[in-house]
Parts: C-alpha cells; structure tokens; sequence
C-alpha cells in the first residue's frame, strides 16, 4: 500500500462525507425545529439529481443544472410541506414514517413514470474535469475535490445563517419553544415552509453533485437517505454541528473500511476469503460504529437539546 | 370472554373469506389465487408479529424485514444443505440441514428471537425517534452483510429446489400449503390474543400510554418490551420461512427496508392494535398489487397515494373504519 493511495482514499472519504452532510443537514433541521421525520428527504436529493440531469443535457450547462437542481428540489419541498408535512406536525412519529414512506413511493413510481427506468448520464463539467496535482505529487480527482471544498463552504454558510441572521435565531427559537416564537409574532407557518425547503434545496444540491460521478437513476436517494439517518443519530438529532462531525465520520470509517479491511484479512487469509470477510464486515462497518456511539452516548456525540 | 361485538363478527367473516376463497379458487380451477390467498396468510402473519410491538407496545420498529428475512434465510440454509448433503458446520460437531418444516419452523423462530434479543437490547434503550432509525439501521447492516456475503448467493438470492416437507401433508399442493400457512396465522393470532389479555399484555399496554406509572407499580418497562420485541420477531420469523417455503427463493431484499414499510402498511391499513388488522391490511394490500399492477406497471404510485390518504385522513384503518374507535370495558 502506497502512501498516495491511502491519501487518496481518505479523500474520497472526505468527500463522502461532505455529500452525507448536506443531506444529513436538511434532516437533522427538519427534525430539531419541526419535530418530524422526514423519509422522503431522499426523494428531493433524487428530484435535484433529475432535474440537473434533464437541465444539463437540454442547455448543455452543468452549472445551469445545478441550479435548476436547486430550485427544483426547493420548490418540490415547499409543495410537499404545504400540502402533506404540514399535517403531519402534531402527529405522532409513525405517522410521519409513513406517510413519508408513502411519499417516496409516489416520488419515485412518479419519477419512473416520467424518465422511466434507465438511468441519466451527466457529465462532470469541463471546468472541474481531469485530474488535479496535490501537495506530495498526489493526482486526485479535481471534481471531488472541487465537492469537499463545496461542501465545506455549504457548512459555512449555513453556519452564519443559523448563527448570525435573522432567520437563523428564528429558527433556533423554533427549535427551543415553538409556541413563544408564534407568540411572538413569528409566522411558524412560514419559518417551518422556508427550513423545509432550505433542507430540501440542501439535499437537491447534493443529488446534482453526486449524479456527475454516478449515475442519476430512481432510487438513488434511498442508500443516502439511511446512511444520512446514520449520520445524524450518531451526530445527535437536531444538532448541525453533529451532523458535520458524523458525516465526516461515516464517510470516513465507510471508504477506508472497504479499503482497508480486505488487506488487514489478507494478513493472516486467503485472498478471496480475506475479501469476502473484509468486504463483508466493510458493509456493516458504520452500523457498528453508530452502535458503539450510542452504548457510550444514547443522545448521539453532540445532544441538541441538553 | 370473547363477545359478540361488531369487530369481532367482522373478525370471523375476514377469516372464514380468506378460508374459502382457495377452496373457490380450486373450483373454478383458477390455482393462481391459492397462491395469492397464501400470500395474503403469510404476510399477515409477518403483520401479525410487528403488531404485537407497535399496536401493543407502541414499539415502532422499523426494522422488522432483519426478522422475516432471517426466517427466509433459516429454511433457504437448512434446505440447500440438506438438498446438497453438506453438512452446514462439522466443528465441534456435525450439523446437517433438513427439509422438515417444524425442525427449519423453530430454527427460524429461535434465530429471530436471538437476534431480537440483540437487536433490542440496544435499540429498547432508545425511543422514539431514535428507536424507529436504529431498527432500522440494524435491518440495513444485516441486508448489506446478505448481499456482501457469497457463501449462500449474495445479492443473487438462494434457490430452495423442492418444497420443504410437512408430515402427513404433500406441501406440493397449493391447497395443502395454504392450509399449513392459514392454520399457523390462527394459532399467532391466538396467541397474541391470549397474550393481550394477560397481564403481560396489561403491563405491555401500560408500557405504551405511561411508563412512570409502571414502574411506580414495580414492573421494569424494559423487560415487558424487551420480551414483546422478541416474541414479535418470532413471529415475523416464522412468516419468514413460509415466505421462503411459498417462492423457494430467498434474497437479500426480504432484509430491504421496503419489507419493513410494507410489513407496518399491513398492520395501519387494516388498523393498529387490532387482532385481525394485519389480515385485512395484507388483504388489501395484495388486492390493490393484484388489481392495480394488472392495470399498470406504476402501481405503486397508487399504493402510496392511498397509503397517504389513510393516514393522513383515515387514521385507525379499515377495521377502525368499520367498527368504530376501540372500546375499552
């Protein structure tokens, strides 16, 4: 194993981890000011991946796809709270599990109905294409390094919007003591609207990211969504910062297991067998993590509420 | 005692229908429906398990696909090595398969209830949210292991070639194994029932509307859910291998969390905490896949606009529907 390919792989990890954190963000929101979960968050980062697709390959624009991706996975959000979410608030969490469920089986029956079942193609941009040199003669690619230095940007952002403006002391108010901010003068209709569609723009954005480097196909929300569900009850439900710590975790301890775990079995295995073992236990890796997490902190690492 | 109120005259008439419509399939020698009669028992069954949890003890477990696919796996396991004459492990002892249903029934059963056992000790700690995704995750760590493992198909699933066997019963028959699946669905429900009116039933509702309270009574909340959790998985389990029997195939995505949705849209369709909710709810959800996907390839669409319509609007499901809110005497 050579020092480059390690690097490399810590990377993808990296970058991963990034893309985990933009969904893992819109639910974790959701969940601390609205109180509900969300399963269909992986429907809009699958809507955001279509519409970038179809934009993209009609224009001839990745960076008018990425947009339309974000304005379509907003507006598809919005449409969604005002017309189901919105009712489901006061309800009980299996009826937001389902009727959730429910969602994703409409969004994704729908989405079938409309592009069928073939997968779109799109193509990384000519600006971020081929590879990139790093510091210690490392080649890596320069689109997925262009999506860590996104993605890092996008927690920047959101971090001085929820901690510097106006909106963002709205919504932490909304997350502490919902009916004193209503009592306020707050409409919490419209905050609860805004945050859905913020998550949901979030989690379309990732989606357009990630359809350049794999294929944009229905479905493709539904591995993310629950590694994303991972990532936010290791972080600790309702905490932002939680889900950039658990992101970067889970992608992390994701890539480099599948890395690594085949050649620590090949030590003392056979070849095939140490593959079959180590890519085995690589596929449980984070669900063991996120289980070690909660033995030692039920709350998740950073507990929003105390 | 059993009364005669509306649920319960509605109870009886969801079971003698689903009796007889094989036997008026086998009349009219349309054999197809058999077939999606024992469907519906073998899915009920599964809802008969995860209502046990979730009506009962308000546990929402989202991950009870690990259950119905462990089940699946027990007997596809059991029979390819017994119909390979493999032994499955020869240290520090021989262990054969078997094609005797009751001998792969109760291995089933008892690999459910283990891993239940683990499951929930972890996930019990929880609630709420946090109970609904850790359940889930743990069903997902389990399907990615089956589709990552190669020993028996992977993500290519495992062949069972011949039916497995029942004594006294030639399990080849549609009509016969319909039975063998309608008869074990009666004795679950049975067992529920009897086991809702105990006082373990008692303590495991009380658990659900007020933990304090039971505890304050000197019942540990933990060990009534603990203990419905797995009698709930074992249940599953059992659907499981059925399932695996009726298709002679198992694959990972009876471990997909597709299965766990459509194991709860059993349970709410036909209504939460109801004896024969499950029954009903997998009735009409194998009608809806019968009538709609003959109709279209994008039936799922309609299911989940309906599902939303139930529970958005119809909250308490066909049976609630029908007879009314639960009354409590």
């Amino acid at each position: 194993m050579t020092s480059a390919l390690f690097i490399e792989q810590l990377l993808n990890g990296l970058q991963f981890g990034v893309m985990l954190f933009l969904m893992a963000a819109g639910l974790t929101l959701v969940f601390g000011v609205m109180g509900l979960i969300n399963l269909a968050h992986g429907a809009l980062y699958m809507v955001g991946a279509f519409a970038c697709a179809t934009v993209a390959n009609f224009t001839g624009s990745f960076w008018l796809g990425l947009a339309a991706s974000i304005v379509a996975a907003a507006t598809a959000g919005a449409i969604v709270e005002l017309v189901v979410i919105r009712r489901l608030y006061k309800r009980d969490h299996l009826d937001q599990v389902l009727a959730t469920f429910a969602l994703i089986l409409i969004f994704s029956e729908g989405t079938r109905w409309v592009f069928g079942s073939f997968p779109l193609y799109l193509n990384v941009p000519d600006l971020l294409s081929g590879p990139v040199m790093l510091p210690g003669g490392i080649q890596y690619s320069l689109y997925r390094l262009a999506i860590i230095v996104i993605g890092g940007l996008v927690a920047l952002g959101l971090y001085f919007l929820i901690a510097k403006t106006r909106l963002g002391i709205r919504i932490r108010a909304g997350e502490s003591d919902r009916e004193m901010i209503a009592a306020l003068g707050v409409d919490i209709r419209l905050l609860y609207t805004i945050v859905f569609a913020l998550g949901a723009a979030l989690a379309g954005f990732a989606g357009a990211l990630v359809g350049a480097i794999q294929s944009v196909q229905v479905g493709m929300g539904e591995p993310v969504l629950i590694l994303a569900f991972v990532v936010i009850v290791i972080g600790g439900i309702g905490s932002i910062k939680g889900a950039l710590v658990g992101a970067i975790l889970v992608g992390i301890v994701d890539t480099m297991g599948r890395f690594l775990l085949p050649m620590f079995f090949q030590l003392f295995m056979e070849n095939a067998q140490a593959n079959s073992v180590g890519s085995a236990l690589a596929s449980m890796s984070i669900y063991i993590l996120m289980a070690l997490v909660l033995i030692f902190k039920p709350k998740g690492l950073f507990p929003a509420h105390g | 005692m059993v009364k005669l109120t509306k649920e319960n005259s509605l109870n009886a008439l969801v079971a003698m229908t689903l009796l007889v419509v094989p036997f008026i399939a086998l009349a009219i020698d349309e054999p197809f429906y058999i077939t999606l009669a024992t469907r519906v028992a073998i899915f009920a069954l599964a809802g008969v398990g995860l209502n046990l949890a979730l009506g009962l003890g308000g546990l929402v477990s989202f991950g009870h696909a690990a259950f119905f696919g462990l089940g699946g796996y027990a007997a596809g396991i059991l029979a390819s090595h017994a119909l390979n004459y493999e032994p499955i492990f020869t240290v520090p002892f021989e262990v054969n398969g078997t094609t005797e249903m009751l001998i792969i029934w109760l291995v089933a059963i008892l690999v459910s209830g283990l891993a239940a056992l683990f499951i929930g000790l972890f996930s019990l700690r929880t609630t709420g949210v946090y109970f609904i995704m850790i359940t889930l995750a743990f069903a997902q760590m389990i399907y990615y292991f089956a589709i990552s493992w190669p020993a028996y198909g992977g993500e290519d699933g495992l062949s069972i070639y011949v039916r497995n066997k029942f004594p006294g019963v030639n399990t080849l028959d549609p009509l016969s194994f319909f039975l063998i699946a309608f008869c074990v669905l009666m004795l679950a429900v049975l067992l529920v029932f009897v086991l809702k009116n105990s006082r373990f039933g008692a303590a495991l509702q009380a658990a659900r509307q007020n933990d304090e309270r039971l505890s304050a009574v000197g019942i540990h909340p933990f060990n009534i859910r603990l203990t419905a959790f797995v009698v709930s998985a074992m249940i599953t389990g059992l659907a499981g291998a059925l399932y695996a029997d009726l298709n002679r195939f198992v694959s990972p995505n009876m471990f997909s969390w597709h299965t766990s949705g459509e194991i709860m849209i059993f349970v709410i369709l036909g209504g939460v905490g109801r004896m024969f909710g499950p029954i009903v709810g997998a009735a009409l959800f194998i009608l809806f896949e019968f009538v709609f996907g003959g109709l279209t390839e994008h039936w799922m669409l309609f299911l989940g606009l309906v599902l939303l319509v139930v529970v958005l609007f119809a909250r308490g499901g066909l049976i609630g529907f029908i007879t009314g809110k639960v009354r409590h005497e």
